[in-house]
């Protein structure tokens, strides 16, 4: 470990590993600290990724891709299905990943390009002087000590503590924060290319249920409510194990998962002196689905060029790193977040009836495209009596 | 104060970035509170999906 970087990333998931591998291919120090003693474990994900997003970064590797998804079902409370498929739509859905080897393989690649990884070691304060972060104070097994940087790289996931310590507020409100349980279940019957969302006041109000494949005979089933919801006897845990009571008593659960899930707009401001925050620190994860893998590899990498600019001009400052801040808010995935926060707002408004209706309005319909966007312009059109309750939505969609 | 039922954290840190007084913090797999920092408003108790944090009143 040397005591200065150019860039010191705080993390060691998808978007630390993006924002160390792409500071290291530009030539510069990078260094990840991840408080785990291993990368990737424990898992705290559903693991599901699109195909498009991913292969912008690397191509797909049978190593840690679990499952190939070609169909997506939306079953609704009283059991309509909408039914998305690859084949009929002509576009592709997405992954599941194993992220105990795909975390492997990205940390694997910054550490290829040449950056410096240490494990267990955790981040215990910043170092601040005159106003702008210089670094962080770490530990491992017990001894502390500085690494000075020239950009902090905050990418330590929903926790977020590290822009907290920085002055930065990433507290979530507990409408804003999923609590989530999830089973890895093995030996029962699914569909192996499907993932299924179950909606619905009895399956995880305000949120969804996800029976996301794994393999032949395995997925990732997991319940995701807000916090503002769960109370004793009505948690994410309990929700998840009286499904699978009644669907799959038979399975065997081989792991188990639990975490939260920020749903909320994101940060205000992703910039500070000498400091960059990505990923689900953040809070750039899709308040529809919750997914945050593909956007913390975006911000990442995004991040990892504005600072390498940044370093070359010798001027490290929020303003020289406010390019990263306005480039990913105009980018394709930010003008996303930002409708589908707002769709996401509406949805928590609807009733089971009305989510049925919604529901059975578009069952049956063949999409030429598998995006929130296509299922909700179809709902749209085919509900011209909900045409006011729908107007806010469908202002929503800009 | 908090109690955190140790045989029922699942360490997520899901409870963490709800605190309003950055008091919790999860160090690997151990969470910690500060006890001089928490104001014991129970919100961490509605974020944790398997109910292992409790507000009681023992000093």
């Amino acid at each position: 470990m040397k005591s200065e970087y150019d860039i010191l990333v705080i993390g060691g998931g998808p978007g630390g590993a993006l924002a160390a591998w792409t500071a290291a291919k530009a030539g510069l120090s990078a260094c990840i600290i991840e408080k785990r003693p291993a990368i990737g474990a424990p898992v705290r994900c559903a693991e599901g990724i699109g195909k498009e997003l991913l292969k912008e970064f690397m191509e797909p590797d049978p190593r840690w891709i679990s499952a190939d998804i070609q169909r997506a079902r939306i079953v609704a409370p009283d059991g309509t299905s909408i039914a998305l498929d690859e084949g009929r739509a002509g576009t592709e859905v997405g992954y599941v990943l194993d992220r105990k080897f795909f975390d492997r393989e990205l940390v694997w690649k910054a550490s290829e390009a040449g950056a410096d990884v240490f494990v267990k070691t955790r981040a215990v304060a910043p170092i601040i002087e005159e106003g702008r972060v210089c670094g962080a104070t770490v530990e491992f097994c017990g001894k502390r000590c500085d690494i000075r940087a020239k950009v902090t790289i905050a990418a330590d996931g929903v926790e977020s503590k590290f822009a907290r310590w920085c002055g930065i507020d990433t507290t979530l409100p507990l409408r804003e924060m999923m609590s989530c349980a999830q089973y890895l279940v093995t030996g029962i019957d699914i569909d192996p290319h499907s993932n299924d969302f179950y909606l619905g006041e009895e399956v995880a109000p305000q949120g969804y249920l996800w029976v996301f494949a794994k393999g032949e005979r395995s997925a990732n089933i997991g319940v995701g409510i807000p916090a503002s919801k769960s109370k004793p006897g009505m948690r994410a845990k309990d929700y998840l194990d009286r499904f699978m009571k009644e669907r799959y008593p038979d399975g065997r659960i081989i792991e188990c998962v639990f975490g939260g899930d920020p749903v909320s707009r994101p940060l205000s401001c992703t910039v500070a002196d000498g400091l960059m925050i990505v990923g689900d620190a953040a809070r750039v994860v899709d308040p529809i689905t919750g997914g945050g893998i593909g956007n913390a590899m975006i911000t990442g990498r995004m991040a990892a060029e504005v600072a390498a600019k940044a370093i070359a001009t010798g001027d490290t400052s929020k303003a020289a790193l406010m390019p990263y801040d306005e480039g990913w808010r105009s980018s394709k995935m930010g003008r996303t977040l930002e409708r589908n926060y707002r769709v996401k707002e509406y949805f928590i408004t609807l009733s089971d009836e009305k989510m049925n209706t919604l529901a059975r309005s578009i069952e049956g319909i063949n999409f030429s495209e598998i995006t929130v966007m296509a299922l909700l312009k179809e709902i749209i059109k085919r509900n011209p009596k909900l045409l006011l309750e729908l107007k806010h939505l469908k202002d929503s969609l800009g | 104060m908090l109690t955190i039922h140790r045989e029922i954290c699942g360490y997520c840190g899901a409870c963490v970035s709800v605190c309003p007084e950055g008091a919790l913090e999860l160090v690997d797999a151990y969470l910690t509170v500060d006890t001089g920092a928490c104001i014991g408003c129970g919100l961490c108790t509605k974020a944790c999906p398997l109910g292992a944090l409790e507000v009681t009143d023992e000093e």
